[in-house]
């Protein structure tokens, strides 16, 4: 249960002269739910696209699955403008392109929603399979891959059944309404056939009965599809109830991490980012 | 859903033969000598469909703006004409570098008479498609990291230099310069002598070939994956799909297509000169995709047939002077068909931005139609 699907180490991600993450270390275990919070700019999103392979670092390594899939060291002007630590652990460039760490097992989600606008619900759903296709664009033109093409589309039909969005499968996805639009970003993300799934505020914009309907959702998927899941959240209730374990940062640097509990108890992040509620 | 694509490609079949044996018994009930424009018109609305096609993939469901499309349809026709001329006609057309640096033709290699015609002008064809889509690979490794207006104005750029290389002296042996190639088999080749004529019938069914080959692609799981990066090109690349791989091959497919267009092209218009292949072609064709509808196949071949009948024959009459009685029409002269031509496109763009059909295609509105009188029966029962 404790395997280590996803290592952050020593992640330092600066842009010109500012520190967006500074030195980051965190790691996700198989089956877990982890939550990343913390204030507006604090570098979450950043660090979700050091990840993913958008950004690339500019010092420091990511693991996925034991595997090391990033890793840079500050070159060039960046070697004098560097401001972080651990300058000259690392020595080797990989920066993979985000199309090769999906394949690799990790898919997300957007804080602002990215789906197909033109495209159906059920084709939204269709094309992330498509990286997981294996035939040529010969065999695929002259439907010589028909077996594979059916089994997508099997595939795809039994997804939607699952996430509740079958019913909707060929309408467009922007006439969905907010919440099933965002279930239908997890449902596209899910059909990439991930290990680990990256959700960048899944509740944003949410009214609290849609987040209780998500929070539900999120954990039935993790069961179901046997799924880590690493998120970034501001509703406090999603993130209480369904984490096990809380990374907090704050101007780019990690202040906590712990249990929820401990998390609402620790008084660096009461101070930087929850507050004390006003009845207390 | 996939009864809905049987009945689309049934539909789709079923259009395209019918359009096939009209076209055909037009040109053997009608007499071609007194009918030219209008197959003229049938057999370059062909051709254009098929480019505009081309480059309506790679426009309208990639979402790559290219404007390089008549520079491969140059590298097409010659590649066509160069392997075709036949060898005797050699020393004749290239007269002026004494004779040609390449001595053999594909219709005579493959036996000759009709059999090595066929052969020889699908493969010169087929070959034309290969090196434009050979040379889109190679520009496309600088030019496709550019993006909308940036990569219009490189594969322009690429266009005029094409243009100009080819009717560089040096390579004279080979192109003729700036001289036409000419001599080689045409559409008029596959007529048969005191039978039927052929050569309408064959444009529309080489045309039709390619154009079912690019509907076929935009169909499949590549299809998809083209219009995802269209949409959103940040979702595309999170879910897995490898933006330069894909952004190069459906270049390289429609450079292709493009390149077998120009072949016919050649066929055609019985020539191949660099000088034709302007990049006022390549507006031509864009203008054709724009009214069609950006995204609709269907669209851009209507919108093909439409602008070349409007341009080379409807129009016609606005460049002549004309006299009514002793009265001089006003306006009607040399050039004016231009300005009107201009006027209707301006009115097109300003009015009626997503063309004839948007994005739809019409095996859909064909199948929504009688879906809906079914719907009025069943209603009415």
């Amino acid at each position: 249960m404790s395997e280590t699907v996803l290592k952050v180490e020593n992640i330092t991600m600066q842009f010109g002269g500012v520190v967006a993450v500074d030195n980051l270390n965190l790691e996700v275990n198989r089956g877990e739910i982890v939550a990343l919070i913390g204030p507006n700019g604090a570098g979450k999103t950043t660090a979700f696209n050091v990840i993913t392979g958008v950004y690339q670092p500019t010092n420091g390594a990511v693991w996925f699955q034991g595997e090391k899939i990033v890793e840079n060291h500050p070159q060039g002007k960046m070697k004098a403008l560097y401001k972080g630590e651990h300058a000259g652990e690392y020595t080797a460039v990989l920066a993979p392109t985000p199309d090769r760490v999906t394949r690799l097992g990790m898919a997300r989600t957007f804080q602002n929603i990215r789906l197909w606008k033109s495209q159906t619900v059920f084709d939204n759903v269709l094309i992330a399979k498509h990286c997981r296709s294996t035939s040529n664009v010969f065999s695929a033109s002259f439907r010589l891959n028909r077996k594979e093409e059916t089994r997508q589309r099997e595939n795809v039909e039994e997804l939607l059944e699952t996430v509740g969005l079958a019913d909707v499968k060929n309408e467009l996805a922007t006439s969905l309404p907010y919440g099933k639009q965002r279930r239908l970003e997890i449902a596209r993300a899910l059909a990439a056939e991930p290990k680990l799934l990256l959700l960048d505020e899944p509740a944003a914009g949410m009214n609290p009965q849609e987040t209780e309907e998500l929070t539900a959702f999120i954990g039935e998927i993790r069961d179901r599809f046997q799924l880590t899941v690493f998120l970034i959240e501001h509703h406090m209730n999603l993130v209480m109830n369904i984490s096990q374990r809380i990374y907090v940062l704050d101007f780019g640097r990690l202040i906590a991490h712990g249990t929820p509990a401990e998390i609402q108890n620790n008084k660096r992040v009461i101070d930087a980012y929850l507050g004390v509620s006003e009845d207390a | 859903m996939e009864k809905t694509n049987k009945k689309r490609l049934w539909i789709t079949l079923l259009c395209a033969g019918a359009l096939l044996i009209l076209v055909t018994l037009l040109e053997n009930v009608l007499d071609p000598s007194k009918n030219v424009m209008l197959f003229i018109s049938l057999k370059k609305g062909a051709v254009y469909a098929l480019v505009a096609v081309s480059m309506n993939l790679l426009n309208g469901f990639t979402g790559l703006f290219s404007l390089g499309q008549a520079g491969f349809m140059l590298l097409g026709a010659y590649t066509y004409a160069i392997l075709t001329i036949p060898a005797d006609q050699r020393d004749a057309v290239y007269y002026i570098y004494n004779g040609s640096a390449i001595n053999f033709s594909l219709p005579e290699l493959l036996g000759g008479g009709p059999v090595g015609l066929v052969l020889g002008v699908l493969l010169a064809l087929v070959l034309g498609g290969c090196v434009a889509a050979a040379v889109a690979w190679l520009i496309g490794l600088p030019v496709l990291r550019l993006k909308s207006d940036y990569l219009a104005i490189a594969t322009l750029g690429f266009g005029e230099i094409i243009r100009a290389v080819f009717q560089w002296d040096k390579l004279g042996p080979v192109t003729n310069g700036a001289n036409a190639l000419k001599n080689f088999p045409t559409f008029s080749s596959f007529n048969i002598q005191g039978g039927l004529r052929l050569s309408t019938c064959v444009a529309f069914l080489l045309a039709g070939i390619c154009i079912a080959v690019i509907l076929l692609l935009i169909n499949s799981t590549y299809g998809r994956a083209f219009k995802a990066i269209r949409d959103d090109e940040v979702a595309a690349e999170a879910m897995g799909i490898n933006l330069a791989r894909h952004k190069r091959l459906s270049f390289c497919i429609s450079s292709f297509f493009a390149g077998v267009g120009g072949g016919l092209f050649a066929m055609l218009v019985n020539q191949a000169q660099a000088k034709t292949f302007t990049t006022a072609m390549t507006y031509e064709i864009l203008l054709i995709v724009v009214i069609g509808g950006i995204g609709s196949v269907s669209g851009s071949c209507i919108a093909a047939f439409l602008y070349v009948a409007a341009s080379e024959w409807w129009l016609r009459f606005l460049d002549t002077e004309t006299y009514i009685g002793g009265f001089k029409v006003p306006l009607l002269r040399n050039g004016f068909r231009m300005v009107v031509f201009s006027v209707i496109i301006m009115i097109v763009v300003l009015f009626f931005r997503r063309g004839i059909m948007g994005d739809r295609e019409l095996p859909d509105l064909l199948a929504g139609l009688s879906g809906k009188t079914r719907r009025k029966e069943a209603a009415g029962k």
